[in-house]
Formats: C-alpha cells, structure tokens, sequence
C-alpha cells in the first residue's frame, strides 16, 4: 500500500511537471511566432478566445508570470487548451478528442499484444537456451534495431502496393462516415491491421531480448536448482518459479519504455495516416500549430504517466516485496 | 537491462568486482564472436562516415533531367524524382547521422554518470532529490517532447538536436548506474577505502567507477542507438533543417513524393538498410558487453559449437554426463525400472 | 549412536566431474568413491573449493552449468522397495520421480534458496502435488501444516512470504521442505553455516531429533570438522577434489591417518584436557586449474617424502591393514614400512 501511495505521490509531481514544461516552452521561444499568428488572425478570434491564446502563450505582459501561470490551470481543468491555428476555430480539446480514440485503440492494443507475445517468446527461448532457439537471436536483433516507421514504409510497400492486400493509409474507408456500425467498424480494423502488425513486430524484438536475457539470469538463481531437486513437472519450474520472477523487472521496464514506444507508434501513424495523434501531431509541426502541439503534448504526457501507474500496480501485484517497502 | 547478481557459489570463474582490471578479461570481451562481427560493422560505418563526401560520386543535391530512376551503372542505388544520386545521398549523410548519434550519446552518459552515481552514493536526500529529477525525466515521452522542442525553434542544427537528445535520455542510463553504484557501496573494498580515510570523490573516481565501466559503455551504446532512431525520425518528420544530408531527409523526401507509390523502392530501402546495420553493429556490440558483465549469459556462442559436437546439453536441474561410448552400456528406452545390471546386494 | 545397518542406500563410485566443456576444463572431482548406508550420518568435511558440495550436487544430477560428469556411478538402492538404479544414466521422468520422494537435498536458506513471489505453504505443496497427485488439495495443506510443526514453526506462517522471515526461520522451512515426502535420504549442505551459534544449535538438534523419528540417511557437508565428530557416525574429508580420508567419527577423532586430518583436528582447540599449541595448516588449498604433479597436499604436508612428489595417491586400506578395514586413506606414508611411518599417523586406539 505505501508503495502506491508512494508511486501515485510521485506521478503527480511528474503531471505536474510535465504541464508546467508545457507552460512554459512557448515562453522560452525565440523570436516571437505566436504574435505575428494572433496578429493574422485578428478579427476572426473572438475576445475569449484570444484571452485564452494570451494566457496559453504568456503574451500579456501586463500579468505577473504567476498570474500567468494560476489561469493556465484555471483553463486547463475547464478543459480549455485554446484554439488550434490550422483548423481554426476548432478547438484544440475538440481535436485531441478525436483523434484520441484511434491511437488509443490501435497503440493501446498493439503494444500490450507486442508485450505478451514478445515475453512468451523470450520466456521460451530463454529456457531452451543452447538449443536451436538461440538461433533466433541475431534475428530479432536486427529486427529490435531498425526504426519503427521503416518497418512501416517496407509493409506498406509490400501489402499495400506490390500485393495489394491492405489499405496504404487511413483509418477507415474515406466513404464511410464514422459511427458505430459494423461496417464501419469492421473498416477501421481492416486499416488498423497494417500499422498494428508493424507496431507489434517493431517493438515485439525489445521485449524478446530483455525476457530471454532475464529467463537465463534467473535459471541460474538457487530457487530454481530447488525447483527441479523437488522435481516438479518442467512447465511448473519455466513458469512458476522461473518466468515469474524474470518477468517483474520486463515489468518496471515495460513501464519506463513507454515514452520511447510512444514516441515510434506515433511515427507509425504518421507513415500510415492513421488518424490518431501522432498523425495530427505531425500537421501541428508541419503548420506550426502550437496551441495543438501543446494540447498534444500534455496529452500523450498525461497517458504515458496513467500506463506507468497501472504498470506499477501490475508490479505490485506481481511481487509481494514491494507490500513491504523495507 | 545488467544485472549485478551474485552467480551462486558452486560456479566457478564468475566475475566479481575487483580493484584493479586482470589484461586477460579484455581479451575476452574481444573473443565473442558476436562483438567482432558489431565492431567490424560499425568500423565500416565510421570510414563512411570519415571519407563519404570524398568518395560519394555525386553531390548529393545536385538535380538532373533524369528524373527517377532505378538502380544502375551510372547511379548504384538510383535517383530521386529529382535526378539526385541516392548513393551519394547515403554516404555523405553518413556523417551527420554517427556525429550527432555519438554526441548526444556521449552527453547523456556524461549526465547520467554525474547524476547516477552521486545518486546512489550519497544516498539520502540527494539521492531521493536526484531520482525524482530522473524519473520525472525518464517518465516524459522523449520523442514528442524532442519533435515539439525542436519544432518550435527556428533552425535546429546538428549540434542542437544531439543537445536536446541527450537532455530527454539521459535518465535511463543515470537509473542503471545508480542501482549499480548501490550495490557496490556496500562492498567491502569500498568500506575499506573509507575506513582509510580517502575522500568522497576519489573513492567515486578510483574505486567505484572502475566497476561500472562495462554498464557505463553498455548505456552510452544504447543511448547512442536511441539518439540515432531519435535524428532519424525528426529528419523523416522534416523537423530538422533539411539542408544537411541524413539518412532520415532521404526519407523524408521519399515520402514526400510518394516514392511508395510509385514502387521506388530502391529510394528509401538502402537508407533504412544502413540504420538497421549501426543499430545491429551497436547491438551485437552491446551484447558483447552484456554477456561480458553477466558471466551466466556467456557460452552460448564457442560453447555451444562444443557441446553440439559432444551431443551435451547444458540444463539448469538436469547435469549432463558424458558417457564413453566404449565404456557403459545405456539400457535401452523403455527398460524396467527396477534392475539394470544384477549388482550384488549386501547382507544387512 | 549408530542406528545405521550395512544396507548401501547410495553407492557413489568413480564419479569424476569436471567444470567447463573444452579442453581447458577445470577437473573438479576425479574418481570419488563413497558409500552411503541406510539410516547413517556421513559427514562430509573440507576446506571451501575441495568439492563437497560438487560431490553433493553431481551425484544427484543438479549441478548447474558448466558443471559436466564426465564418468562414474551413482547408485541408488531403496530400502523400502525393489528399485536399484544408477542416477547418471536415469531419464529424466525417472530422475524427477526420485527426486524428493527419495532423496531430498536442504539446501542454505539463504533469501535465494526460496522463491520470493511464493507464499511458504505452496513451496511446502507443490512438491507433494508433484508426487502425490492424487491427494487432495486439504490432505496437502493439512501436511504443509503437519511439516511447520515439526520444524517449530506456528501454522500461521503458511501465508508468509520468504523475505518475511528471519534466516533461521528459513532454514527450518528448508528442512520441513525437505521432509516432505519422508525420504530416505537427505543432504544438508552447509545447513548451519549463514546462522548465528544459538540458533545452530536449535536447528541441529531438531534435525538430529527428527532423523531418529523417522530413520532417514543424512549426508551432512559442512566445513566445520567438530561439529561432524560430535553428530556423524561417519566422516569422509575431502581435498582439491578427491576423498582423502574416509572413518568412523570417533576412530578419526582419535586417530587421524592423513597428515590433512591430522592437521585439521589440531586446527581447533579441545574443551578438555592440557592446553595445546594450535597447529594450523601452512599454505592454502591448490587452484583445482594447476594442480601439482603427485599428492595435491604434498605441498602442505610435513611428512611429505620423495614419492609425494611424482606419484599420486589413491583411497586404500591404512597401514593397519586388517586391522581396521573398513577405513580409507589416501597417503603414501601407509605405503612404507612400518618403521618409517610418523608416529602421529598411526595412532592404535582401543
């Protein structure tokens, strides 16, 4: 228990970093961009609308940085985070929203598949060490080492353009409108497979490695020479006594990863135009949208902090010492 | 992912920290094979990255009429929609992409020594103050704080990416090495040299960070592959300047005109082709390092070669015994349990 | 004392056990023999790195990479049914089967030796559910109960992980573990080394206790010689890999045959009797890579004599002879004449 207290203590000191690097990015800018983009939009934002750029930017020199900062917050929990300037006057919490689902489902989804069948795998290839699993190694070395979006171009090469198989891009069929139908549905996932599949053999290589390399460390641990002088059935020790131990540091890895496995899945939408908020993420930068890329920021911030606290309690879960922080 | 466990007492040969480093164990960080072939690679790499605008065929952005083309004798990997010699395009950007890798690998490890270390030594309130700091960095997506960082600045630079590259990754490695000089402070070489007295920091320097040099490389390694993964992305997303050439701004050009379309594939193949092969050479490397380190994971390359040809499978639980052919006669599969061979019993 | 019959339980002969794969393989047994009898304690001594444990552990197959048995036997002899068979050569189901219903090792409980994800009831379990498939999940639990009080522990540490415990709580459960499925013989390796002297003590009295409840063979390594004279019947000492000395505990005791035991007796100072100098061995144990030509304690040894130097002395009858058959020692002074022998070697006793 004190240990969640003290994990959830700690993710929300880094939310609460995390928003006030937001706030203060913009401020940090040279020259000043902001401005000149208010400036040509003038007369089109209505009063609350610049007073929330204002407040979003630091333009106003008028109010102390403190002040500054106290209506910062004030907006962000009344789910304010300003207008993007590529699609204005949509609101940026209007576009997070979503696009939001698409990655979640697809990300989400990917990456926790990549996770099991990345551990099963090491789990096995670990135990059956110095036979010809070890073979499999250099493979999925090379496979860990190339960056996810190649990975990506190379799919979208082969099964969408020399063998037509699957979509090149989008989410879902651009006839269709989105809504809750099967075919709709059944639409979205035909264009998720690709990036799904390319997500998951891209980031499935890491997870194999660092299980395996576990899987050999902790069969060499004493419990485990009990374990087999207790003879017990072989599945009972590689899982029992050996996988469930090598797992709990892939865990805590798994959790610390997540910013970098984020970082590759977005790139992956933005191969595939899928969507989601890596996809709009790169628009943002490409039109220099910056109240969108701050919305997005603290977004994609905000859920990697919200998977590292289920992964903690996954760990806790797992490992009893942790109920008893010494 | 090093680990510093204790292998357990039966094994011999297992590696233990010292205070001073045997010539022999460097030898045998070179013998595996798999290190070689990374080193090898990488060597490779690096002389590209040296001589490639010497001995690039071409000036990488200089257009012709010729248009796309696929591969052929005049131009060995083919040309853009601009006439432009990809193969020139890859040698010269070789350079860019290893100097800003290998910089902004080297101030991270740099932070994350200062930081990890003092961490885990100091102990107490430093220590809780610094771990917060990493783990609040370590926490933050890298990437998206990297595209926005370098998105909102005017002209980010080669210099100025490997900056904020090694700014958002140096935590990883400052973890490690904090764990790491966690375990060592307790050791008894450590107790020994502050009982004589030695300063704070010349233990640090001459007792302890001798013992971490094989994570500290091992990190700078994997550091160095994020940062190259990093660059190559942000030159792919057109965020870095596009006029130094990279193996990302290939891409990102053959992106940009739909080179997938048009089955080009001879445009972005070759390019990630050459990021697959540094990230495989630092990899195959680190490993090296890796098996190096942690003894247990050793022998599966000269050793299984071995113990194929005298059909032994090493197991956990299970000893193998050799058995000479001329000698024993195995019973055959199947046999009763109960006798083999009729050895007497004695007479209680 | 003795409760032991003439029955052989385990039969180790010529087992040879070398460390790595290749030619540069260290040779850490070569050609140990020893007998285990039903219902006996047989100590087994020596220095750290002479290969107790690698005796202990190759015999029962468990000795983890790159540990390799490269010949020998060990043969296992029930004494509650017909089965006779050589461990070396058993397949793996047969292997398991035996495992802890017949022999069951109590290895150091040390943090390591238990699984930490674990709670202690289930280690105690899932080694009766092993072999006992077809009790119930009550009748085991009711056991794991039955084994915690045997060793002094209260029932309601079924529930505890293994890193709430202290270490002598557990090596008790290490013990209870082992007791399981009462086998019929048990190994303790190094069982009271990690423990203070009082809770030694406890520990080894129950475990005496209950192996006179229940009859089982006890192979006890330990470093610690007196403590072996004080509980063994028999005690064999080791040295770079080979058994040099092999005797009833009182017979070494009293009358030491090698100039290693001789020395290792004198290591330690008795309770009762004049005051002695302390002897003490000069030197320290061999590097089992570069083993001397000739006798491996030659080196050490103050007899040591020109033969010591270039042959190398296997285990055989005393220079008694007859007289004492049933002991073993590994030294050439046994070799000579009778003149020629030291006189702190061959020592009569009644």
């Amino acid at each position: 228990m004190k240990y969640l207290l003290r994990r959830g203590a700690f993710y929300l000191l880094t939310a609460w970093a995390a928003i006030t690097l937001n706030f203060f990015i913009p401020r940090m800018l040279p020259g000043d961009p902001v401005r000149s983009l208010i400036n040509r939009f003038q007369g089109r934002i209505s009063v609350e609308a610049t007073e929330s750029l204002y407040i979003l930017f630091g333009l106003d020199e008028g109010r102390p940085l403190w002040r500054q900062y106290l209506d910062y917050w004030g907006n962000l929990f009344s789910g304010d985070l300003g207008l993007s300037f590529a699609y204005f006057p949509t609101p940026v919490a209007d576009i997070i929203g979503q696009s939001l689902p698409w990655t979640l489902v697809l990300v989400g989804l990917s990456t926790i598949l990549s996770f099991l069948l990345g551990t099963m795998l090491g789990i096995w290839v670990g135990w059956r060490r110095g036979t010809w699993a070890d073979g499999l190694l250099p493979v999925t070395n090379f496979f860990a080492a190339i960056p996810y979006f190649w990975i990506g171009l190379l799919a979208i090469a082969l099964f969408a353009v020399v063998w037509p198989v699957f979509p090149a891009s989008g989410g879902y069929d651009g006839g269709l409108i989105p809504s809750a139908t099967p075919e709709f549905i059944g639409s979205a996932v035909y264009h998720g497979i690709l990036p799904a599949v390319t997500i998951i053999i891209s980031s499935m290589a890491g997870w194999i490695l660092g299980m395996r390399n576990m899987m050999v460390t902790v069969s060499s641990e004493d419990y485990v020479t009990v374990a087999h002088a207790k003879g017990l059935p072989e599945r009972k020790v590689m899982v029992g006594y050996a996988a469930r131990n090598a797992i709990l540091p892939n865990i805590s890895g798994f959790a610390l990863s997540l910013g970098f496995i984020v970082g590759g899945t977005l790139v992956t939408e933005m191969v595939f135009t899928y969507p989601g908020i890596g996809y709009m993420l790169y628009q943002a930068v490409g039109a220099k949208d910056y109240p969108l890329m701050q919305g997005f920021f603290l977004v994609i911030t905000l859920s990697v902090l919200v998977a590292n606290m289920l992964a903690d309690i996954a760990y806790a879960v797992l490992d009893p010492r942790t109920r008893q922080e010494a | 992912m090093v680990t510093a466990v204790e292998p357990p007492a039966v094994t011999p040969g297992a590696t233990t920290a010292r205070r001073s480093r045997r010539g022999s164990t460097n030898l045998l960080f070179l013998r595996n094979r798999k290190t070689v072939v990374g080193l090898i690679l990488l060597t490779f790499f690096m002389v590209l990255a040296l001589i490639g605008d010497v001995i690039a065929p071409y000036d990488p952005s200089a257009t012709s009429p010729i248009g796309l083309q696929p591969p052929s004798t005049d131009h060995l990997l083919g040309t853009t929609s601009l006439g432009q010699d990809i193969l020139s395009q890859i040698l010269v950007g070789t350079r860019g992409v290893l100097v800003v890798a290998f910089l902004a690998g080297a101030l991270a490890t740099v932070l994350s020594v200062l930081v990890g270390i003092t961490a885990g030594y100091l102990g107490g309130t430093s220590d809780e103050v610094l771990s917060l700091v990493s783990n609040i960095f370590l926490v933050i997506p890298a990437l998206p704080l990297i595209i926005i960082v370098t998105g909102l600045l005017p002209s980010a630079g080669g210099l100025t990416i490997a900056l904020i590259i090694a700014l958002t990754g140096w935590a990883w490695g400052s973890r490690v090495l904090r764990a790491q000089t966690l375990s060592l402070r307790n050791r008894d070489f450590v107790e020994a040299a502050r009982a004589n007295g030695e300063s704070t920091w010349r233990i640090i320097i001459f007792e302890i960070l001798p013992n971490l040099t094989a994570v500290i490389a091992s990190g700078f390694i994997g550091t160095v592959i994020f940062a190259m993964l990093s660059e190559i992305t942000l030159a792919f997303i057109g965020v870095t300047s596009i006029s130094d050439w990279n193996w990302g701004t290939i891409l990102f050009w053959a992106q940009s005109n739909q080179a997938l379309a048009m089955g080009a594939w001879w445009w972005f193949v070759p390019a990630g082709l050459c990021i697959a092969g540094v990230g495989t050479a630092l990899t195959l490397i680190n490993f090296g390092i890796d098996e190096f380190v942690n003894p247990r994971l050793r022998s599966t390359g000269q050793n299984a070669k071995v113990l194929r040809a005298k059909k032994i499978r090493a197991r956990v639980g299970f000893t193998p015994v050799l058995r000479d052919t001329t000698a024993d006669r195995k019973p055959p599969r199947g046999a009763p349990p109960s006798r083999r061979t009729p050895l007497p019993k004695e007479q209680p | 004392m003795t409760l032991h019959s003439n029955q052989p339980v385990l039969e180790i002969r010529n087992l040879s056990v070398d460390y790595g794969y290749d030619d540069n393989a260290v040779h850490a047994l070569r050609g140990v023999d020893l007998t285990l009898h039903a219902g006996e304690v047989l100590g087994l001594a020596g220095e750290s790195g002479c290969g107790k444990s690698t005796l202990a552990y190759a015999a029962t197959r468990l000795l983890p990479p790159p540990g390799l048995i490269t010949g020998g036997e060990v043969i296992f002899t029930s004494t509650r049914d017909d089965r006779r068979f050589d461990l070396l050569t058993a397949d793996d189901r047969r292997l398991r089967a035996t495992r802890w219903e017949d022999t069951a090792i109590v290895f150091q409980g040390a943090m390591n030796s238990l699984n930490p994800v674990y709670r202690i009831g289930r280690q105690l379990t899932d080694a009766i559910a092993a072999h006992r498939p077809q009790q119930s999940a009550a009748d085991r639990s009711a056991r794991a109960h039955e084994l915690l009080e045997l060793v002094g522990i209260p029932a309601n540490r079924m529930r505890s992980y293994p890193h709430q415990l202290s270490g002598g709580m557990r090596q008790r459960v290490m013990i209870a573990m082992a007791l399981a499925l009462e086998p019929q013989i048990v190994i303790m390796d190094e069982p009271t080394t990690a423990l203070d002297v009082v809770v030694q003590r406890q520990i080894i009295q129950q475990l005496m206790r209950l192996r006179t409840e229940l009859g089982f063979a006890v192979v006890f390594i330990t470093h610690d010689v007196s403590l072996l004279i004080e509980l063994a019947d028999r005690i064999a000492v080791m040295y770079a890999g080979q058994i040099i000395e092999d005797a009833t505990a009182v017979e070494m005791y009293r009358a030491p045959r090698h100039p290693y035991t001789d020395g290792l007796l004198h290591s330690f100072p008795p309770l009762h009797g004049p005051r002695q100098e302390l002897g003490g061995i000069p030197g320290s144990p061999p590097d089992l890579v570069a083993l001397p030509a000739g006798c491996s304690f030659a080196p050490r040894c103050r007899f040591a004599f020109d033969r010591c130097e270039t042959d190398h002395p296997v285990l055989t009858k005393t220079a008694l002879g007859d007289e004492e058959s049933h002991r073993r020692v590994a030294c050439f002074q046994h070799d000579r004449d009778a003149e020629s022998i030291p006189d702190s070697l061959m020592v009569r006793h009644s």
